[in-house]
């Protein structure tokens, strides 16, 4: 609505339309949703974001369609996560045949080793850190400037407000988890997306040994998850990605532990849904990682 | 050296100490219970296989159920349950007025029902979720689940009671039914609804596909111990209920999963009963001396 009614006071005042065209927001393309919601916060209406993996889906398992490349082709800016995350963006952008500014949001980050099916690897999953977001934040705005110098203040201007918010969430993180006694710091969880959580604001993340989310699993499995639970005293167990929410809530039952709720850790839900945007995401997790684990 | 000890804790320790070990057990106790008779019937009547049209049949339903409210016990139930009952009426109904055999019709419904769930599915997005209805999980039975399935195996055995001469007199003469009146295809359909309510209370446990193992597998290594219609139904029942015990206890020391043990440890009671079975094993029919001495 207010483009449209911008357009109209442009034509209206008979600039030419060569300056119309610097009007028409910056074509973008975000890898998965968490970008997509970032750069919206930066860009605010100069930008109009794709999102190649979208709300509630699987970065892992993405495959690219003749459309994403389409809208890489089109666009004037890629943002990625980079750190591996992205292993088929490459080959997108060539097929696309687009030449399109590559940001690596995650550039100067600190980032962590994981082990990823036995292979000791880069943990991608660094947004999971309020602080690394603020360095996400702070590229895209970077590269939105140079592509968009004419609207620099604008973009400093939402960089400095959103730096700010994610700096006020990291704070009432840090102080909801440190409400936590520090004993009950810890939760079983089969993500594996939690490292940069973990290590940043100080809760132990067990992963349940021996199991696949994947294949069906085995009495072994479960018996062993269940007596890790008891021997070790974990009081929550966040086991949603088990195919079956009834083997899940079985394990907490017979562990004694709590059953923790839904974490969201690659993709935003839906618009409306409780982790719509990025913040909206963070606040959700820490909501449930305290009702979890609070005595 | 084995001590009593030892045998405890492989075998009565994880029943001891863990609750989803139990219900477990449970569960495959019940779904024997009602699977064990109806697999016998199946294979007498030649019908092996349409346990395997039934189960591909309901699991479009189930995952209808799956797709409306996730994994509602409720919801995919009756799912399931009337998307098998749908198919065994359509093809039913097929034999009877047009020139296709009773296979040909039951073949041709599922085949429709199976493509339009994978539609159905895919056209909600992940088809991953597809797999959670083809793999139940016999260790994640909560008491709403373990009720249905006791449920289903009680209404079992009711209801073969029942039908019980009239089945077997369409095992032994199926046009003889048909003339004398109507009670045939009433028979019939009943036996099918049967079928399809053991097939829906199996995949909760075992999965739609793997649930038709546990029905068939033990009545066919029952024909090799049994002679008579009674002692196949209750030698396969009891064949059920082994491999439910053997496959939830090696399932627990061995790490593999749970629903396919069970079903293999069925597969490898069947192998052994063509072997040494008492009729017609393999082993008697070409060593019959070896058996007389014995």
């Amino acid at each position: 609505m207010i483009t449209r009614l911008v357009l109209l006071a442009a034509f209206g005042l008979g600039i030419s339309t060569s300056t119309v065209g610097a009007i028409e927001p910056i074509k973008t393309v975000a890898s998965f949703s968490i970008l997509a919601d970032i750069t919206k916060q930066i860009g605010g209406d100069r930008v109009s974001v794709d999102t190649l993996v979208g709300p509630e889906e699987d970065a892992h398992v993405y495959d690219p369609t003749p459309r994403d490349a389409v809208k890489i082709a089109v666009a004037k800016l890629v943002v990625i996560n980079g750190l591996g995350f992205e292993g088929w963006i490459d080959r997108l952008i060539k097929l696309s045949a687009g030449a399109p500014k590559v940001t690596i949001a995650s550039d100067g980050i600190v980032s962590h080793q994981t082990t990823i099916e036995g292979h000791e690897r880069t943990d991608p999953h660094a947004w999971q850190d309020l602080r690394s977001v603020q360095i996400y934040a702070r590229n895209i705005a970077e590269s939105l400037i140079q592509i968009d110098p004419d609207h620099e203040t604008l973009y400093r201007a939402n960089l400095a407000r959103y730096t700010e918010e994610l700096a006020t969430l990291d704070q009432d993180i840090r102080s909801a988890i440190s409400a936590i006694p520090a004993e009950r710091r810890k939760i079983v969880t089969t993500h594996d997306a939690f490292g940069y959580f973990a290590q940043a604001y100080g809760i132990e993340m067990i992963a349940p040994q021996g199991v696949s989310t994947e294949a069906e699993a085995s009495a072994k499995d479960v018996a062993r998850i269940i007596r890790q639970v008891k021997s070790e005293k974990i009081p929550a167990v966040f086991l949603e990605n088990v195919s079956d929410h009834r083997l899940a809530e079985r394990i907490a039952t017979e562990s004694g532990a709590r059953m923790g709720g839904k974490l969201y850790s690659d993709a935003l839900s839906k618009e409306n849904a409780p982790a719509g945007t990025y913040i909206a995401m963070m606040k959700t997790n820490i909501r449930e990682l305290t009702k979890a684990l609070m005595p | 050296m084995t001590t009593p000890s030892d045998l405890y804790d492989l075998v009565i320790g994880p029943f001891a100490e863990f609750a989803f070990m139990r219900r477990g057990l449970v569960g495959v106790l019940a779904l024997s219970l009602g699977a064990g008779p109806i697999g016998v019937f199946l294979m007498l009547r030649r019908m092996s296989l349409v346990g395997d049209a039934m189960a591909h049949a309901i699991l479009p339903g189930a995952a209808l159920g799956y797709l409306v409210a996730g994994l509602s016990l409720g919801f995919m139930t009756a799912g399931g349950l009337i998307a098998g009952f749908v198919v065994a009426l359509l093809a039913g109904l097929v034999t009877r007025v047009t020139v296709l055999k009773e296979d040909a019709a039951l073949a041709s419904f599922y085949l429709i029902s199976l493509a339009g769930g994978v539609v159905l599915v895919s056209l909600r997005g992940s088809n991953v979720d597809l797999l959670h209805v083809l793999f139940g999980s016999v260790l994640a039975l909560d008491d709403p689940t373990l009720l249905l399935l006791a449920t289903s195996a009680s209404i079992n055995l009711v209801v073969l009671a029942v039908l019980f001469r009239p089945l077997v007199l369409e095992c032994v003469d199926p046009l003889f039914l048909r003339t004398v009146g109507k009670s045939g295809s009433v028979t019939h359909l009943g036996f099918l609804a049967l079928v399809v309510l053991n097939l829906v209370a199996g995949f909760h446990a075992l999965g739609t596909l793997l649930s038709v193992g546990l029905m068939m597998l033990p009545a066919f290594a029952a024909r090799f111990w049994s002679a008579t219609l009674e002692g196949m139904m209750a030698v396969a029942t009891l064949v059920g209920i082994m491999s439910g015990c053997l496959g939830i206890i090696l399932s627990y020391h061995l790490g593999t999963p749970t629903g396919p043990t069970i079903i293999l440890c069925a597969g490898a009671i069947y192998l052994v009963s063509i072997l040494i079975g008492r009729r017609n094993g393999l082993l008697i029919r070409f060593l019959p001396r070896a058996h007389l001495s014995a």
